[in-house]
């Protein structure tokens, strides 16, 4: 299990090269107080992103434990250092196939609420940094409901990048317990 | 006030503590105890919250207690027998104390008068006589106006002087100094003599001792009790000038009691100081701090056979003592895993002791006599159940009464005796621990409850159940055969709450109930909810846990011995009786199990809910201490899977619910059931198969 822990401020400058001048500028420019970080990742060609806050750690896939009856994008449950964490492939959850994960894939850690899950993609590829004024909304063309999962989009140089909603993405995975836990509070207290 | 924030939060844990002692010692007063060390406990722990309450200005809790106190005192020296209206004043008196420490954590204001009337009884039982309202409120607010009219004005001479250990104790003589001055009028000489030149002063020494004059209506009790932390750390002397005025006689008695008022250091804390010194054996540890600690050893222990597995190929020859220091380190965490559980094993006693005090509550309200008789309260139990158990045996008990017990007349009607019986035992049994509460009621109506499940369309109309699944129709939900709706009890929420919960932490509740008799409720609950003794088996080439209390046995049947019923179920004959399968593949929606049971291994496993089944998994990989990890804390609920553990290897594997795994299966037999061709099991089989799992034909109304 290899642990790749993310240095945001050392993959910034890395990733994304060196800053010019006028970038420079732009980065202590007051406008960009409403500068946000993405992590992006791969599936394919197609690129996401989550919020960098979101991302707890970057680990190389490694088998999972099946659980009966997962959902068929789900890929298991794997042990955090002690907390057991549920897979998602990011792929499958957009129909798009099962990911035949092999050592080179990656498995992103997130924190959606006060939950940790992990979702299985192809590569990480990029920490993003933009301001909150560049991100365009989804527009409205197909009636899949997918779009939903997608809070917007950005423009990174050629490349088009989704930003994910990631708790509505495992809203059913996730949330579930939560209501359960609710009604027996409420019948506990009728 | 705020910087002894830190020392008030103790304070007020160690008053939760000291009342629960005193309900505890109520109670066993109220049964009729002679022991005279109860009441010196009670007045024990009456003393230290009172003297909690002093040190941080709880004026009113602190005037209570004092009379609580000395009342106590008189009752413990005989000078006061111990009557029934005495133990109940006593229990009334424990109420408003606290309902005070509770006003007094929380920082809400009491009335001024809150509880005078308790004080009023209080005097006429110490004094003999009803001491006049306004006597008594005087007594209430002792600590705060100096005094009341009928004291006479005294001048206390006191030498004060206190030893370097007054500080290192953490104590301020300014601070007793502004506490005198709270009692009249206060005039100070420094004595200076014993002061050396600076330059041999030495920071830690004491040097400076005082000379107060005291002008106060203070009693002389009063007096010393500014020094009561102190007293060992000072040399001191306490001398009255002014004449006693003739009112003060009769006050004067507690200080008589006390000791020689000349002598402070004869007040109760330093009387009873080798008795607590010999007592604290303990330390109070924040309960985040242990979790903190049984996770990591969780943690070691996973680490731990993770290197045993890795390592256990190891030519021993060539490397003996890395495999001697491999067992060693097994031994060692085993013992250390258990160390740290045992940390937070508790005795039942603290829910047991919240239980006389609501049968009393109960059985006033309800009009019925109940003696209530606990049966194994010093069984250990870890600290996570015993918050969670306390709740379902309250609503138990409170059933037992309300439903279970008849009215006095009915009882003598029926020629029991007058009280009735509720019996709460715990004990140790196969590493659970067995909770039962009985009663010597009417036992369950199972006419009614057979009504009124068919009203709700709990079972169809032609179904005749057994009559334990009819007792168990308690459990269900929406259930109550209450006629009447009480405030005790009969809301329709309830005893199906109860099971829920306690399925939720694996345990299981059932009832058993004999007509005109009685009933037992039964619960077991595994003993900690942190880790497990698990057998992993293996299906599909996918590890699970079964939990081993839950196991009775495994084998491999002969084909001879499996049989399966028109509805599709497969059952095994062991030993002359039919077992239901389960087969974990089909449950789990396995693909590449071993299907046929005769070559694969039946684990049978027991449940309070279905009796005895049997699970059918591929083969049994071994026996090992599992730490119980939550599913949910980071993923939904999954059916027939109760929580997971991480095996050596460093993977998750399930932990079954045996129970749900059995509901499944139930259900799944009943949306498709399996055509079978020529079984032709016999009415004789049908019903003997009945018998072992009343539930097997019926559906289930849990």
């Amino acid at each position: 299990m290899v642990a790749v822990e993310i240095d945001t401020a050392s993959n910034a400058s890395t990733k994304t090269g060196i800053l010019t001048p006028d970038e420079m500028a732009e980065e202590n420019a007051p406008r960009l107080m409403g500068t946000q970080q993405f992590v992006t990742f791969a599936i394919g060609a197609e690129e996401y992103a989550v919020d960098i806050m979101q991302v707890r750690e970057i680990q190389a896939w490694t088998e999972v434990t099946i659980l009966p009856n997962q959902p068929h994008y789900m890929r298991g449950v794997l042990n955090l250092r002690g907390i057991i964490v549920p897979i998602f492939d990011l792929r499958c959850r957009f129909d798009q196939g099962e990911t035949e994960a092999t050592s080179i894939h990656v498995v992103v850690i997130i924190a959606v609420g006060d939950r940790i899950i992990g979702i299985l993609v192809d590569r990480v590829s990029d920490i993003l940094t933009i301001d909150g004024s560049e991100i365009r909304a989804v527009p409205d063309l197909d009636d899949s409901g997918e779009s939903d999962h997608i809070i917007g989009l950005v423009t990174a140089g050629e490349r088009m990048v989704a930003l994910l909603d990631t708790g509505s993405l495992f809203r059913h995975e996730i949330m579930e317990t939560e209501l359960d836990d609710a009604d027996d509070a409420a019948a506990l207290q009728a | 006030m705020d910087e002894y924030e830190q020392f008030k939060t103790t304070y007020f844990a160690e008053c939760a503590e000291l009342l629960g002692d005193v309900e505890v010692q109520l109670s066993a007063l109220s049964t009729g105890s002679e022991d005279p060390e109860v009441l010196h406990a009670i007045f024990r722990a009456v003393h230290s919250i009172k003297a909690g309450a002093g040190a941080f200005k709880y004026t009113q809790l602190a005037a209570f207690s004092h009379e609580f106190e000395a009342l106590l005192d008189r009752m413990r020296d005989g000078r006061i027998p111990v009557t029934e209206t005495g133990v109940s004043l006593l229990f009334r008196a424990s109420d408003i104390l606290s309902a005070m420490v509770e006003s007094a954590e929380s920082k809400t204001e009491l009335t001024g008068n809150f509880g005078s009337q308790i004080l009023d009884e209080i005097s006429i039982m110490v004094n003999g006589k009803s001491s006049a309202p306004a006597a008594s409120k005087e007594t209430v607010n002792v600590a705060t106006e100096d005094t009341s009219e009928s004291e006479a004005v005294t001048v206390y001479l006191i030498d004060f002087a206190p030893k370097a250990e007054l500080f290192k104790h953490a104590n301020e003589p300014l601070l007793i100094v502004r506490e005198l001055k709270t009692l009249g009028e206060l005039s100070a000489t420094p004595i200076l003599n014993q002061l050396p030149p600076l330059g041999k002063m030495d920071g830690e020494e004491a040097y400076i001792a005082w000379q107060f004059k005291l002008t106060s209506k203070a009693r002389l009790d009063e007096v010393e009790e500014v020094f009561e932390f102190v007293t060992e750390d000072c040399s001191l002397e306490i001398t009255s000038e002014a004449n006693l005025d003739a009112t003060e006689m009769e006050e004067d008695i507690p200080v008589s009691e006390i000791g020689n008022p000349a002598s402070p250091a004869n007040t109760p804390p330093a009387a009873k100081g080798p008795v607590t010194a010999a007592k604290v054996t303990s330390i109070r540890v924040d309960l985040d701090r242990i979790d903190r600690l049984v996770n990591m050893v969780g943690e070691l222990v996973i680490t731990q056979s993770m290197l045993s597995q890795q390592t256990s190929d190891l030519p021993a020859e060539q490397f003996p003592s890395m495999v001697r220091g491999l067992e060693e380190l097994a031994l060692h965490t085993r013992e250390l895993q258990e160390s740290v559980m045992a940390i937070r094993m508790q005795p039942v006693k603290s829910v047991f002791s919240r239980m006389p005090r609501l049968v009393r509550e109960l059985s006033a309200k309800l009009d019925k006599k109940v003696n209530l008789v606990t049966i194994g309260e010093n069984t250990e139990v870890d600290k996570t159940v015993i918050e969670e158990i306390s709740d379902p045996i309250t609503h138990m008990i409170r059933n037992s009464l309300d439903h279970g017990l008849e009215g006095t007349e009915e009882r003598l009607k029926l020629g029991k005796p007058e009280a009735g019986n509720v019996t709460i035992s715990a004990e140790h049994r196969g590493g659970r621990i067995v909770i039962t509460i009985s009663d010597d009621g009417r036992g369950i109506n199972r006419k009614a409850v057979l009504m009124r499940a068919r009203e709700r369309g709990l079972i169809s109309e032609t179904h005749t159940p057994s009559d334990d699944e009819i007792d168990n129709m308690i459990f269900a939900p929406g259930f109550s055969t209450a006629e009447k709706v009480t405030d005790v009890s009969g809301r329709g929420v309830g005893m199906d709450v109860v099971r829920r919960n306690i399925q939720a932490l694996g345990g299981r509740v059932s009832i058993q109930s004999n007509p005109g008799k009685g009933s037992r409720f039964t619960m077991t609950l595994p003993l900690t909810l942190a880790v497990m003794d698990g057998m992993i088996v293996q299906a599909a080439g996918d590890k699970y846990v079964i939990p081993i209390p839950n196991i009775v046995e495994s084998l491999r049947p002969p084909k001879s011995s499996l049989k399966q019923l028109p509805t599709g179920q497969s059952l095994v004959s062991i030993r002359g009786s039919y077992i239901p399968l389960c087969f974990l593949h089909r449950i789990f929606h396995l693909g590449g199990a071993i299907t046929d049971p005769a070559e694969a291994l039946v684990v049978l496993v027991e449940s309070e809910e279905f009796g005895t089944t049997g699970i059918v998994v591929d083969e049994l990989i071994g026996q090992q201490q599992v730490v119980i990890k939550s599913l949910e804390s980071n993923y939904k609920s999954v059916a027939g899977i109760s929580a997971a553990t991480i095996l050596g290897n460093g993977k998750v594997a399930p932990i079954l619910d045996i129970e749900a795994i059995y509901r499944i299966s139930q259900q799944d037999l009943r949306n498709s059931p399996l055509p079978t061709a020529s079984d032709g099991l016999s009415g004789v089989l049908q019903d003997s198969l009945a018998r072992t799992n009343p539930q097997l034909a019926t559906p289930s109304i849990g």
